[in-house]
C-alpha cells in the first residue's frame, strides 16, 4: 500500500513538472502551429535565469523566503526580454512557411540560445540548493517529501486553471479562440492576430522560463539542460493531441505515472517506457488523445 | 554507356581521393570519413525531402547501423568494414521495413514526430542495458579489409577510401533511383498527393520504399562511423543527432546526389574550425548558418550550383 502511494506522489510530482514545462508549447501549437523547439531553451534561459538571480538574492543577505518571489521573477523577467524579440525579430516573418519549416527555424534558434546561454552564463555549474531545504518537508506514509515539490504542483496548477480560466471564460479567451480557428477572418474582423501572436509567444515561452526557473535549486544548473526538456515535452503534448490544454494535462500524469512506476518497479525500462507510450500514442491516434477529427484538406 | 554530370562527377571524386588520400593527413582523412558517414544519412533524408517528409529520427537508423556493426564485431568476431557496413545495411532497412508499414501513413509534422519517438525509444532502451554498455557505450574493433589488417599508417587511409567508394556507389544508385518513374514521384507526392493516387501510382509503397532505402543508407553511415571512432554510444540516436543529420540535409539541399555530401563536409568544417577557434560558440555558428540557408537559400546550397548553370544557359 505505502509503495503505491509512494508510486503516487512520485508520480504526481514529475508530472506537475512535466506539466509545466510542456504547457507553453501546447500553448505555442495550438494558437500558432508552431512546434517550438526554442521551448528547451527558454526553460534553459529561466533555469540559469533563476540560479543567478536567487543565488544573488541570498548572497545578499536578503530575507531567503522571499528568494521564490527571485525565482519567479526571474522566470518573467527572461521571457519578457528574450520571447518578443525573438517572435518580433524573426518568426513573424515565418507564418507563412511550413510548419516544418518554422520547426527547423526553432531549431536553428535552439542552437544560437544553447551557445547564448554558455556566452552570457559560462559553462560552469550553478548550484542555489537553498530555497530547497527552507521549507522542510511532508511525510506520506513513512516517506518523506521536501515540500518545495509541493511549489511545483501549485505552479502546475495555478497555470493549467488560469490558462482554461482564460480561454473559456474571457473575452480574450474566446477572441483568441477566435484566432486558432481562423488567424485571416478574426484579422478581418478587427482582432490584432499579430499582437495575440506576440502574447502567446511569450506567455509560453515565460512557462517554460518558469519551470526551469523553479526547477534550478533542485538540480545543478549547467550547460545542455534544456535538450531534454525538448523531447519529453514532446512526448507530453504529443501524447495528450498537440495544441490542446487538457491533453496536456493528461499527457503530463500519464508520462508522470507511467515513469514513476517504472522506477519503481523496472528501473531499466525508466526511458524507454516515455517514448513507448508516445509512439503507441501516435500509432492509434495521431493527433493524441485529446484531438478533434481533422477536415480533410484539398 | 554516357554518363551524365553527376556521375561523372561521383566518379571523378572517387579517383581524387584515392590518388589524394595519401597525402592527407591523419585527422583530415578521419574527418573526411566521418563526413561521409554523415553524408549518407543526409543522403537517405533528402530523397524524404524531396517529397516533402523530415524525418527527426533518422538517429535511430544510424545508431542500428553502429550497432548491428560492433555487435558482430563482439559476437563473432568480424571487423571486415565491408561486412560491417552491409550488416548495418541490412538490419536498418529490416526495421525501416517494419516501421514503414506505420510511417508511410504519416505526413508532415507527425511523420517527424513518430519517427522522433522511435528514436527515443533505441536511446531508452540502450542507455538503460548494462549488456549493450549503457551510457558508456561499447567499443569497436579496428576495422579490416578483406581479412587484412592494414597497419596503423595506412589504416585511415584505406577506411576512408573504402567509405568513400561505397559513398559513390550509394550516390551513383540513387542518382539512377531518382531518375526512375518511382523516383519521380517524390517532388509530385509533395506537391499534392492526391493527384498522384489518381494517376494511378501508391504514394505509401512510394514513401516505404524511400524509408527503407533511407534507413538502409542510414545503417551504412552508422557502421562506418563505429568503425572509424571505434566506440559508439546511445547518444548516436538522441534527438540532436537526428538534429544534425537534417542540418546537414537542409544545407545542402535536394538538388543532387552529391549534395548531402557536400553539406556533410561543410558541416564537419564549421564543427572543427568553429569549435577549434571558439568551443562556446559552434552551435552558434551552425544556427546561424542554418538560419540564414532557409530563409536566404531555401534550396540549399545546392540552389547556388543550379542558378550559375541556370545563368549560363541563358
Amino acid at each position: 500500500m505505502e509503495h503505491i502511494a509512494a508510486v503516487l506522489v512520485d508520480g504526481i510530482i514529475y508530472a506537475a513538472w512535466l506539466f509545466v514545462a510542456a504547457v507553453g508549447m501546447t500553448l505555442i501549437y495550438g494558437v500558432m502551429k508552431i512546434v517550438n523547439i526554442t521551448h528547451g531553451s527558454f526553460y534553459a534561459l529561466g533555469a540559469y535565469a533563476g540560479a543567478s538571480m536567487a543565488g544573488a538574492w541570498l548572497a545578499r543577505g536578503y530575507p531567503p523566503m522571499l528568494s521564490y518571489a527571485a525565482l519567479l521573477a526571474a522566470g518573467v523577467v527572461v521571457a519578457l526580454v528574450v520571447a518578443p524579440l525573438i517572435e518580433r525579430g524573426l518568426l513573424r516573418f515565418m507564418y507563412a512557411k511550413d510548419e516544418v519549416v518554422i520547426l527547423l527555424i526553432t531549431y536553428a534558434l535552439f542552437l544560437v540560445l544553447e551557445d547564448v546561454i554558455k556566452l552570457v552564463w559560462g559553462v560552469d555549474p550553478y548550484f542555489i540548493a537553498e530555497p530547497y531545504g527552507l521549507l522542510g518537508s511532508f511525510e506520506v506514509g513513512s516517506l518523506s517529501y521536501p515540500t518545495y515539490n509541493l511549489i511545483l504542483v501549485g505552479l502546475a496548477l495555478v497555470s493549467g486553471a488560469g490558462l482554461a480560466w482564460m480561454l473559456n471564460r474571457t473575452r480574450t479567451g474566446k477572441l483568441l479562440r477566435a484566432v486558432i480557428h481562423d488567424p485571416q477572418v478574426s484579422s478581418a474582423m478587427g482582432v490584432n492576430v499579430d499582437r495575440f501572436y506576440l502574447v502567446t509567444f511569450t506567455f509560453g515561452s515565460m512557462l517554460a522560463a518558469l519551470g526551469g526557473a523553479f526547477t534550478a535549486p533542485t538540480v545543478s544548473v549547467v550547460p545542455g539542460l534544456g535538450v531534454e526538456v525538448v523531447v519529453l515535452s514532446f512526448a507530453v503534448v504529443v501524447i495528450g493531441g498537440l495544441g490542446s490544454l487538457p491533453g496536456a494535462a493528461l499527457g503530463a500524469l500519464i508520462v508522470g505515472l507511467v515513469r514513476s512506476l517504472s522506477i519503481h518497479y523496472l528501473p531499466q525500462v525508466e526511458l524507454f517506457v516515455i517514448y513507448f507510450v508516445m509512439a503507441l500514442v501516435l500509432a492509434v491516434r495521431p493527433r493524441g488523445l485529446f484531438s478533434l477529427a481533422e477536415a480533410r484538406k484539398i | 554507356m554516357k554518363l551524365d554530370r553527376t556521375q561523372l562527377a561521383l566518379i571523378a571524386i572517387l579517383v581524387a581521393v584515392a590518388a589524394g588520400g595519401p597525402f592527407l593527413p591523419k585527422w583530415a582523412l578521419f574527418l573526411l570519413t566521418i563526413a561521409v558517414a554523415k553524408g549518407l544519412v543526409a543522403l537517405g533524408l533528402m530523397l524524404l525531402l524531396r517529397a516533402g517528409l523530415v524525418s527527426f529520427g533518422q538517429a535511430l537508423y544510424y545508431c542500428l547501423g553502429a550497432y548491428a556493426a560492433g555487435g558482430i564485431g563482439r559476437a563473432f568476431g568480424i571487423s571486415d568494414i565491408f561486412v560491417q557496413m552491409l550488416t548495418g545495411a541490412v538490419v536498418a532497412a529490416f526495421f525501416a521495413w517494419l516501421f514503414g508499414f506505420l510511417l508511410a501513413r504519416y505526413r508532415g509534422i507527425f511523420f517527424g514526430l513518430l519517427s522522433l519517438a522511435l528514436s527515443m525509444i533505441l536511446y531508452g532502451l540502450i542507455v538503460k542495458n548494462e549488456a549493450l554498455g549503457s551510457t558508456d557505450g561499447i567499443n569497436v574493433l579496428p576495422s579490416t579489409l578483406f581479412g587484412i589488417r592494414p597497419g596503423e599508417a595506412t589504416l585511415r587511409y584505406a577506411v576512408a577510401l573504402a567509405a568513400v567508394g561505397v559513398a559513390v556507389l550509394a550516390a551513383l544508385l540513387v542518382h539512377r533511383y531518382m531518375n526512375t518513374p518511382q523516383g519521380q514521384l517524390a517532388p509530385a507526392i509533395k506537391d499534392n498527393e492526391i493527384r498522384v493516387e489518381y494517376m494511378g501510382a501508391s504514394v505509401q509503397q512510394a514513401i516505404h520504399v524511400m524509408y527503407v532505402i533511407a534507413a538502409a543508407l542510414a545503417g551504412i553511415g552508422g557502421a562506418l562511423a563505429a568503425t572509424a571512432v571505434g566506440h559508439i554510444d546511445p547518444d548516436m540516436a538522441y534527438w540532436t543527432s537526428s538534429g544534425e543529420f537534417i542540418f546537414i540535409t537542409i544545407l545542402a539541399g535536394t538538388g543532387s546526389a552529391i549534395a548531402p555530401f557536400l553539406g556533410a563536409v561543410i558541416f564537419g568544417i564549421i564543427h572543427t574550425v568553429a569549435y577549434d577557434v571558439s568551443p562556446n560558440t559552434w552551435q552558434l555558428t551552425l544556427g546561424l548558418s542554418l538560419l540564414v540557408v532557409i530563409v536566404f537559400l531555401p534550396e540549399g546550397l545546392w540552389s547556388l550550383f543550379k542558378r550559375r548553370a541556370a545563368r549560363k544557359a541563358a
